[in-house]
């Protein structure tokens, strides 16, 4: 399988101090790798990182063989960013803000595309709809159909389901399962849900700190931890010194 | 430079405006109330004083092109703030837009929301007072053309620093324009000002354009070298700008501002 994100030994320091500490990871065409660590741990510099809105200090990124620093735009047309703490235009009907990404994408076919999407994420009702009016539910699968808006190959989640309940949680879960596989897309996930990451990741990184603490499949964390689910090896990883290293 | 990036970006405030009534009374109101409020006060002085005897409307015409300025420079932070305070500004900078795509569409977004403020205004002092702006002539684009270059260049100026050090930068957004008002010469000659800040007037295009202004009204002729001093400053500011504004963009990726705008 194509490794479509490629991080090498990223740095990103604020003056003396080190958010993130020499990371490198890859995610496949086709996987949804998950990032997990506690608050300040790092996660949202290396999706800044990723997004191109942090320069790292050193290390380098590629996306699907483009490097980031030099290709800025061409990567920026394939990726794309879901989190709840951004949000869309609030005074702008739906319609009118996947129109207005969907320009800004440079997307064919626009009512194609809007359609399609709000036909899979259950949104053609809400289109008329003022996003600002609209239930924590409705507003994440609405931002989800902006960040797919441009048929991303590669897709940042930041808690995609944080404050949502456990139906939209699971519908959301479900539709990224589903559409993943049918698109083959690459996915990174920051998530504290950790039985979100349980069901959706093949593979996890654990930070603390800026660095990566351990790596590997739910399944494999679990046994080699000795614990009896993800949320426990999450727990002991916390709280532990670095002695993981 | 892609047109439909720079379309979509001035469709986004354009959704804003048009569908909002407050938003577009708030834009109309201000320059209408402004000019109003101008024109009563040049009625006066025209009546009462020696200098503005022989052209009732120079304050009133000043005053129009001063709120031209004045609404082009907040209508460019007003777009900034906007995607700042609709918490859509990491939204904004992941897209594929490049940074001279973005400044493109906000210099026209601000072009069209300080006409729709202006038109209105300019209207009514025909029938109010009997003046009408266009007694300019010719010169009265180029007259607009500079304030406007000069109003955008002061937007990119604060969203610099709104980029650089965040929301904290806001309130400096709403007060460029009055720090730099007095020096602007805009109701009276340089000649009023002390020495010293005369000296820092003369390096602003506004004294020159404000100046000219007054020169074709009173004396009805036209002094090109203003006209063209005025240019000479905008270039200068405006390239000034542009670069502070790359500056500032690389300084953010490097601080981490992008992300955390708008908390």
């Amino acid at each position: 399988m194509k490794n479509l994100i490629e991080v090498k030994n990223i740095k990103k320091n604020y003056g003396k101090k080190e958010a993130v500490k020499g990371i490198s990871f890859n995610v496949q065409e086709n996987e949804i790798l998950g990032l997990l660590g506690p608050n300040g741990s790092g996660k949202t510099t290396t999706i800044g990182m990723l997004l191109g809105l942090l320069k790292p200090t050193s290390g380098q990124i590629f996306i699907d063989n483009l490097k980031l620093e030099n290709h800025r735009i061409e990567i920026l047309e394939m990726i794309n960013f879901i989190s709840p703490y951004v949000e869309l235009p609030k005074k702008l009907t739906v319609k009118q803000n996947l129109n207005v990404y969907a320009k800004l994408y440079k997307v064919q076919n626009i009512e194609e595309r809007i359609e399609y999407l709000s036909e899979k994420l259950r949104i053609e009702e809400l289109l008329d709809s003022i996003t600002g009016e609209l239930s924590s539910g409705q507003k994440n699968r609405v931002s989800l159909a902006k960040a797919l808006i441009n048929e991303p190959r590669v897709l940042l989640l930041d808690e995609p389901t944080a404050s949502l309940d456990p139906e939209v949680g699971d519908f959301v879960r479900t539709f990224l399962e589903e559409y993943k596989k049918e698109k083959k897309i690459s996915v990174l996930l920051a998530s504290h849900n950790m039985s979100e990451v349980t069901r959706l990741c093949k593979s996890v990184l654990m930070m603390k700190n800026g660095e990566i603490i351990d790596q590997g499949t739910p399944d494999d964390l679990v046994a080699k931890h000795g614990r009896t689910n993800l949320e426990e090896v999450f727990l002991k990883l916390s709280r532990s010194k670095n002695e993981f290293n | 430079m892609s047109l439909t990036r720079i379309y979509g970006l001035f469709l986004r405030h354009f959704y804003l405006i048009t569908r909002s009534f407050p938003r577009i009374l708030d834009l109309v109101y201000w320059p209408t109330i402004q000019i109003t409020l101008w024109g009563f006060i040049s009625n006066f002085f025209a009546t009462h004083t020696t200098y503005y005897n022989n052209a009732v409307g120079v304050i009133l015409t000043c005053a129009i092109l001063y709120d031209f300025l004045f609404r082009t420079s907040i209508g460019f932070n007003m777009l900034f703030l906007e995607e700042i305070w609709s918490r859509n500004f990491t939204n904004l900078f992941i897209a594929p837009m490049k940074i001279g795509e973005i400044l493109t569409s906000l210099v026209i977004t601000a072009l069209i929301r300080s006409l729709i403020g202006l038109v209105p205004a300019i209207l009514l002092t025909s029938p109010l007072f009997g003046i009408s702006i266009l007694e300019l002539g010719i010169f009265l684009f180029f007259l607009f053309l500079s304030l406007y270059i000069f109003g955008i260049t002061l937007g990119i100026l604060v969203s610099s620093g709104l980029l650089r050090f965040g929301p904290s930068f806001e309130n400096i957004a709403w007060s460029t324009m009055f720090l730099l008002a007095p020096f602007g010469c805009i109701y009276y000659p340089i000649e009023t000002l002390p020495e010293v800040f005369q000296k820092i007037a003369y390096v602003l295009p506004l004294v020159y354009i404000f100046e000219e202004a007054r020169n074709i009204l009173i004396n009805q002729t036209v002094d090109i070298e203003n006209i063209y001093n005025a240019f000479i400053w905008n270039a200068l500011y405006f390239t000034l700008s542009i670069i502070l504004f790359y500056y500032s963009f690389n300084a953010a990726k490097n601080k981490g501002t992008l992300i955390n705008m708008g908390e």
